[in-house]
């Protein structure tokens, strides 16, 4: 490479983009090329928001957690039927208790999404009564997954027992697990929240949780279907 | 300008470090009470379907199972607009991409460990058929 073109650099490429853009990357430049559009991150409308970008990284780990159900998914949907001779999906499974589980997740993810709602108003009281009641409506899940559980494992019907039963709880164990731990995150939220304020990076966290929580409903969802209800039905 | 733009002096974090521009610009991903209420009514109407599929004879017995797994694309389906706020904005593209890998992804994992399982099975000797010798 040449003198010349080197010398041609931006001299300082560390500054922020906000004040430094040689290049104009991402800024609107002539109106003639390109589509128009005003969106942040295409190049048009200049570079997206932090709150995007975090959302973006978060949802990127969520699809990395997805995947590792898959996988818990891929090995229970293999060994459903390998009871040892133990007990069987249809003689364990309590559809009345995954019904009330169903309703609790699904109604906790509801009222995730209006503490959103409360926060976009900056409203702290809404949000932390939002944030409250979401955590209550997971523990009584929680609660009922470890009854279900203790019960199982006092009638014999342990991990050990048999292939399907180790895979049964591997899956619906690693989400009570993921449930457990969104608790613990959502308790320290409302803490930040309630100490630092709205600000723009305890917004970011909240949002975070906020998908999380929702992302937690969407693999209920499928282990409630093709788990419980299929177990039943088979 | 709102004071959300320019949140006051004691609100901002100056270590704050993740990527992206400072500002919060008009498109941000919030939706209203409206679309909550709704994607929560079609949920647990998605739901008691699921349930009423397998408790009651409505459903023809072997479609069952394809019942319930349509029911439950479709009420994930509901779950990622709806609460999950992903659409077809231009903010979201990324996302949808994303999305879309990661279902690629699965759907290899699980499918594919299924096929590969029921057919080692299927052409492995029938071991509690077999007499033990």
């Amino acid at each position: 490479m040449s003198e010349a073109t080197t010398g041609a650099l931006p001299s300082d490429i560390s500054a922020r983009s906000g004040t430094h853009d040689p290049y104009r990357i991402g800024r609107p430049h002539d109106g003639l090329h390109g589509h128009g559009s005003e969106a942040t991150g295409h190049g048009e409308g200049g570079p997206a928001s932090r709150f995007v970008i975090t959302a973006y990284g978060f949802w990127i780990f969520l699809l990395s957690d997805i995947i590792i159900f898959s996988a818990f998914f891929a090995s229970y949907a293999v060994l459903s039927r390998a009871t040892a001779g133990g007990p069987t999906a249809p003689e364990l499974f309590e559809l009345p208790s995954v019904a009330v589980q169903t309703g609790l997740l699904l109604t906790s993810s509801f009222t995730s999404g209006l503490s959103s709602l409360a926060t976009h108003r900056r409203d702290m009281a809404w949000t932390q009564i939002w944030l409250l009641t979401s955590g209550l409506l997971g523990a009584g899940f929680l609660l009922l997954e470890v009854q279900e559980f203790t019960a199982m494992i006092g009638e014999g019907a342990g991990p050990t027992r048999s292939a399907f039963l180790s895979s049964f709880f591997a899956l619906v164990g690693c989400h009570g697990l993921h449930v457990g731990l969104g608790l613990l995150w959502l308790g320290t939220m409302m803490a930040q929240l309630w100490v630092k304020g709205f600000r723009a990076d305890i917004r970011r966290r909240l949002h975070c949780f906020n998908l999380f929580w929702h992302a937690l409903d969407i693999v209920w969802i499928a282990i409630f279907s093709l788990v419980y209800l299929l177990g039943v039905s088979s | 300008m709102s004071s959300q733009d320019h949140p006051p002096r004691h609100l901002r974090d100056f270590d704050d470090a993740a990527p992206g521009e400072e500002e919060l610009n008009q498109r941000e991903p919030i939706g209203g009470l409206g679309g909550y209420v709704i994607g929560f009514a079609l949920a647990i109407l998605l739901t008691a379907a699921s349930f009423a599929t397998v408790q009651t004879d409505l459903i023809y017995g072997p479609a069952v199972v394809s019942a319930l797994v349509v029911l439950a694309i479709g009420q994930m389906g509901v779950h990622l607009v709806f609460f999950l706020h992903l659409t077809t904005g231009p903010d979201n593209t990324n996302n949808v991409l994303a999305l879309a890998f990661g279902v690629f992804i699965v759907v290899l994992v699980v499918l594919g460990s299924i096929w590969i399982m029921w057919n080692l099975d299927y052409n492995m000797m029938r071991m509690h058929e077999v007499p033990l010798l």
